[in-house]
């Protein structure tokens, strides 16, 4: 495998900013490494989903889910197993609940695909709710001894991981069928790629992301609920800050999280009533005005500069 | 006698009441290229959807070199070795040229990837007239020039059977001159090709044997020219008179 010099600008590019990033909790205020946390948060669920979403051009409502079935494997286990272990077998439950939804939805096409993985989320839980309402338990506590600075570099460290695994899926076959099936799923099924089971692996890939996200997140909200932990709310977050950034590249949604992660949080300290309706209008700007992102204003502009440097 | 590498045995497919293809019989030799021809709504374009795996039969047997391959999903029917354009082009508008030729070649019947494939992208848009276009989008091009990279992705996988679908359609003259020229040029490496076309000019040009459809049924076969002078082919085309 060799890098072409791009590749290594960006490899070092990428360094310089895992240092400066990783070191938040040395040098940062409380306040920053809460931001920094929602940040990172953001950046693995909106990456994660892009992977799937980006060039399959399905939308999946289920990001919810998947983070809610990681904190309660954090939630139910993290007084008899070690903390880790908890983390790796989110992502396991992670990528069998996304096969299992892959094999049942994936053949369907467009719509049919959203509204079911919005539905699951919500399923998943009345269900939850359904069984503390039967045990008569309502809500986990999740007392741990990690500061926020643990969680932050826990999440910086699957961050990472993830732009890692999405860079080489980019490079693999794997990725350029999935490219191929979002321009036209016949092409790719005539040309020979098993167009479900490239699907349903990419859709596992990002089901079992988000469900790491929300087992090492569950220390942070302490006690736990099947409203905080399947809120739709977040599903909906995810999809637009990764659009906001531009979901074909793998660097695309980051550019969407940081910004909206910080304007929400303005918004949501000085306007909590409105942050729904704020939520709404970005998402028409996206539609309307910048339909590939920042990303693709970013490289637009490039394209531009360099043409008017040729003339 | 060559060797029989696609055969038809009673190949059927009903959509409800309909029957679009009526126990359809035909065998196609290696090197040869067979037209598939007939009125509109003749179930031509549905026999190439059954050989493809677009659609599945209701009945009957498809076999590649003896292999049955009917009713298999698409992708595994593509690995197998055939690989086919369709009747409205279908390119990757987000790929430029170059990538929607190796896409034909990396996951098909002879799979290569990285370099290998690029080379042979190169050399296959050189191949069908696209020398130099490897970088252009897809939207740059000209109608044929869609249709040549169509046909390079449909060759990179180096198919057993090549099946064109109405290729010929909408070219100009003088474009259709080109188009013809380049389907004899692949007939002379010895590719095995089922044309599915309206083109009088092309069937007669690039035939070896003609299979005529009419409502779904096989009304006559032949070389080009039986198969034309055939009252009963005559009469599917242009009404009978008693009608």
């Amino acid at each position: 495998m060799s890098l072409t010099g791009k590749e290594i600008q960006g490899v070092i590019l990428a360094a310089i900013a895992l240092l400066v990033v990783g070191a938040l909790p040395y040098y940062g205020s409380d306040y920053l490494l809460s931001l920094g946390i929602t940040i990172a948060m953001f950046t693995v669920l909106a990456t994660s989903w892009a992977l799937f979403s980006g060039p399959t051009h399905y939308i999946s409502l289920a990001t919810a889910a998947f983070f809610g079935l990681g904190t309660y494997t954090t939630g139910l286990g993290f007084e008899s197993l070690p903390f880790w272990s908890l983390v790796l077998m989110a992502g396991a439950l992670g990528a069998v609940l996304a096969a299992l939804v892959g094999l049942a939805t994936l053949r369907l096409s467009g719509v049919y695909f959203v509204i079911f993985t919005l539905g699951l989320a919500e399923l998943i839980r009345q269900l939850i709710t359904w069984g503390q309402n039967m045990t008569g338990q309502k809500g986990l506590y999740v007392l741990t001894d990690f500061t926020e600075g643990n969680l932050y570099m826990m999440l910086v460290a699957l961050a990472s991981a993830v732009f890692l695994v999405g860079w080489l899926i980019g490079r693999s076959r794997l990725g350029f069928a999935l490219r191929i099936i979002g321009d036209d799923e016949t092409v790719a099924a005539h040309s020979g790629i098993n167009t479900a089971q490239a699907k349903v692996l990419l859709f596992m890939v990002s089901g079992a992301v988000a469900a790491m996200t929300g087992a090492i997140l569950a220390p942070r909200y302490v006690y736990i609920e099947p409203a905080l932990a399947f809120t739709p709310l977040l599903s909906f977050q995810v999809v637009i800050m990764a659009l906001l950034g531009g979901v074909h590249r793998l660097w695309g949604p980051i550019v969407g999280v940081i910004p909206f992660t910080l304007i929400l949080e303005t918004i949501s300290a000085n306007f909590p009533n409105q942050v729904t309706l704020f939520i709404g209008i970005v998402f028409l700007i996206i539609v309307y005005f910048i339909p590939r992102g920042f990303a693709g204003l970013i490289e637009q502009a490039r394209s531009w500069s360099q043409s008017e440097s040729m003339a | 006698m060559t060797e029989t590498v696609l055969s038809l045995r009673g190949a059927t497919k009903r959509f409800g009441g309909l029957v679009a293809v009526n126990s359809i019989d035909f065998d196609v030799r290696r090197g040869q290229v067979l037209g598939l021809i007939g009125p509109n709504g003749s179930g031509k374009s549905t026999t190439l959807n059954l050989i493809s795996g677009a659609l599945q039969p209701t009945a009957g047997d498809i076999s590649l070199r003896g292999v049955a391959i009917g009713g298999l999903r698409a992708d595994k029917i593509a690995k197998r070795g055939i690989s086919r354009t369709f009747q409205l082009v279908r390119l990757l508008p987000g790929m430029n040229v170059e990538q929607n030729i190796i896409a034909g070649a990396v996951f098909g019947h002879r799979r290569r990837w990285g370099a290998a494939a690029k080379q042979d992208a190169a050399r296959l848009a050189e191949r069908v007239g696209l020398g130099g276009k490897g970088h252009m989008a897809i939207g740059q091009l000209t109608y044929i020039d869609t249709k040549r990279v169509e046909l390079a992705r449909a060759l990179a996988s180096d198919p057993e059977v090549l099946l064109l679908d109405e290729w010929l359609a909408g070219l100009n003259p003088t474009e259709l001159q080109v188009g013809i020229e380049l389907i004899q040029s692949l007939r002379d490496e010895g590719r095995t090709i089922i044309l599915v076309e309206h083109v009088m000019d092309a069937i007669r040009s690039l035939c070896d044997y003609c299979v005529v459809m009419s409502s779904g049924a096989k009304i006559a076969e032949g070389t080009p020219d039986e198969v034309l002078s055939d009252p009963e082919v005559i009469r599917a085309y242009l009404g009978d008179d008693d009608a």
